[in-house]
């Protein structure tokens, strides 16, 4: 909890004042401050809850009033998201994303976090030179491997399945998690693992039995990072996957847009049903969320 | 387990090493069948989709690419031909320019200056109220979500009619359009930048406001009882110190903006027209889509190159804190 609550909470600067006059004096000297997050909040606020509303709101009533004169009579239907789920094939969607992001995220999190093993507690030549190198191949655009990877999958029938979105969402997650682990690897105790090798402790078990075990909020910050990323991504699924059936729902909702370009019962349903699982993690794991995008800040 | 006798071997050699020698030099010693056990598997994905289609595309760049194979030599012509020729990519002919790099540089100067400016004025602002959290997981909140639903979310908003669009129905209040937003050339960059804007204010809010967490109190405090103002130290104190993280900061949004893709793709497929276009579009939408390899393969090289100051600053930054 340290973490997030150094990320999230206030300074104790200021001194709060003992008497009632005094505590009023310092509320009305605050109330433009309050007035001005008031309109932040209401800013960020206002188009994702118009938008949940609407996806709740049936056709008829979307198309003749905006979202916020139906805050008094609120019609409530699921309808749109049967709709979305069924007929716009959006179920089929959500379980590719399943299928899409929970390879495309354990497998990164292994090779990772053994590489980061290898650069932090293993010797070899150039350790730190190849070291270097993968944080300059943080900033390699993936745009610049699409062609020759394509080159290479198109001939086996990989972009047909989901074995290349699977091989390229993990390459490209590999300099982040090495820099990343690596870092945190590096910090822990060298007289723990020192002795552990006294006591005969093979480098796998060193890694499985201390290292692992130790960096769990590294791992996990990592793993949560990379799994909303690729549950997120539109642009590798777009040229990497396919086959339509094997569509994730950023690639089915961008259909839907194209197709049906102001049927907001529809975009509405299908942009939450793409939210829910992100935001279920955002509430739950706030903590680890954070740290992964403050330490993804390099991605 | 397969692996195991082969780490057991491994530890009686260590052990034996350890008995002569004090125990830092062994681990000094290059441990063949650990560094490749562990490093192998990333130095082979690294290898086989990183480093060598990078070297791959790159000579491609060179080339008319056709099928995306080296088919034929053609020097700096798609460099040519992208920077001269293609009014969809940079138009120089007209004032203000125009195409996809022109639109680039309007997203580094004003997405990068909105969101460091909103940032750190959120920041500031909330760390004088007890909700401070609150507002923080409040504006942050977009950041756990997919591009393709924020261009969704921000359509809706930029609606053009005034009974759908929020913006066009609060502009209504006061007898102004209803404006088409996201269908004029105009309007459609700021339109975009506001969306993109509004996606990233939360991740400054919490960088710069832990960069203000970072700032003693007592400096604070002791300018204070020396007579300055607030807006002295803001100006004087606050900003030069958190002006680092704000840099490195400004460096990750300019990365954004170079490898901004989803969001213009879903909300305006680069129009109305080619107005919206930016780089990454175009590397799909001209190149890889229509099969003109040659010509995509020189835009990613020209994204790469952009790029590569920034991998030089994040070295150097490394290195200085390793050294440290």
């Amino acid at each position: 909890m340290t973490t997030q609550n150094d990320a999230l909470a206030g300074p104790a600067i200021q001194v709060r004042p003992t008497t009632l006059s005094g505590r009023i004096v310092q509320a009305l000297n605050k109330t433009p401050i309050h007035i001005a997050l008031g309109i932040v909040a209401i800013i960020w606020l206002a188009p994702t809850i118009g938008l949940l509303i609407t996806s709740f709101r049936p056709r008829s009533d979307i198309q003749a009033t905006g979202w916020w004169e139906s805050l008094s009579t609120l019609r409530f239907t699921l309808e749109n998201y049967s709709s979305v789920l069924t007929a716009q094939g959006l179920l089929g969607s959500f379980v590719n994303n399943l299928i899409i992001s929970i390879p495309s995220t354990l497998l990164p999190l292994t090779i990772a976090s053994m590489a980061a093993y290898a650069f932090s507690w293993v010797r070899f030549p150039f350790r730190d030179s190849l070291f270097l190198i993968v944080v300059a191949l943080l900033m390699v655009p993936a745009q610049v491997a699409f062609i020759p990877v394509l080159n290479l999958f198109k001939p086996l029938g990989w972009t047909q399945g989901f074995l290349a979105i699977w091989l390229v969402h993990t390459a490209f997650a590999l300099p982040f998690g090495i820099f990343l682990l690596r870092n945190f690897f590096i910090t822990l105790p060298r007289d723990l693992i020192e002795a552990a090798r006294i006591d005969g402790a093979g480098d796998i078990s060193i890694f499985r039995t201390i290292v692992v075990p130790l960096s769990v909020p590294a791992i996990a910050a990592y793993g949560i990072f990379q799994f909303l990323w690729v549950w997120n991504d539109l642009l590798m699924a777009l040229v990497f996957v396919q086959k339509n059936t094997n569509f994730p729902m950023t690639l089915a909702i961008q259909n839907l847009l194209s197709q049906y370009g102001t049927e907001w019962q529809l975009l509405a349903a299908g942009a939450f049903l793409l939210m829910i699982v992100p935001l279920l993690v955002f509430f739950s794991l706030q903590r680890y969320f954070v740290q992964g995008l403050l330490a993804g800040s390099v991605k | 387990m397969g692996l195991e006798p082969l780490g057991l071997a491994k530890e009686g050699a260590a052990l034996s090493k350890g008995g002569r020698k004090p125990k830092n030099v062994s681990a000094e010693r290059t441990n063949w069948p650990a560094a490749l056990i562990f490093a192998a598997p990333a130095a082979i994905f690294l290898i086989v989709f990183l480093v060598y289609p990078t070297i791959y595309t790159i000579g491609l760049a060179f080339n008319r690419g056709r099928q995306g194979q080296f088919t034929q030599w053609v020097g700096l012509d798609n460099f040519t031909q992208l920077f001269t020729n293609d009014k969809n990519f940079i138009d120089f002919s007209t004032f203000p320019p125009s195409g996809a790099i022109w639109n680039n540089i309007l997203w580094i100067i004003f997405y990068t200056g909105f969101v460091l400016a909103l940032g750190l004025l959120v920041a500031t602002l909330a760390s004088r109220v007890r909700y401070e959290s609150l507002i923080k997981a409040i504006v942050f909140l977009p950041m756990a979500i997919a591009a393709t639903a924020l261009a969704v979310i921000w359509k809706f908003v930029y609606a053009p009619e005034a009974q759908t669009g929020l913006l066009n129905a609060i502009l209504g209040v006061a007898h102004v359009g209803p404006v088409s937003w996201l269908g004029n050339p105009a309007f459609v960059n700021a339109a975009l930048i506001g969306a993109g804007v509004w996606a990233s204010v939360g991740f400054a809010t919490v960088i710069m406001s832990a960069a203000l967490k970072g700032i003693p109190a007592e400096i604070l405090e002791s300018a204070r009882t020396e007579g300055a103002n607030e807006r002295q130290i803001f100006f004087r104190i606050i900003l030069p110190m958190v002006s680092l993280p704000m840099s490195v900061l400004a460096v990750t949004l300019i990365v954004n903006v170079i490898k901004l893709f989803d969001l213009i793709f879903v909300m305006t497929n680069g129009g109305p027209g080619t107005s919206s276009r930016v780089i990454a579009f175009t590397f799909y939408q001209d190149g890889l889509s229509i099969g003109q390899f040659g010509k995509a393969a020189a835009v990613a090289v020209v994204m790469l190159i952009v790029l590569i100051p920034v991998m030089i600053f994040n070295i150097r930054r490394f290195r200085q804190a390793a050294v440290v």
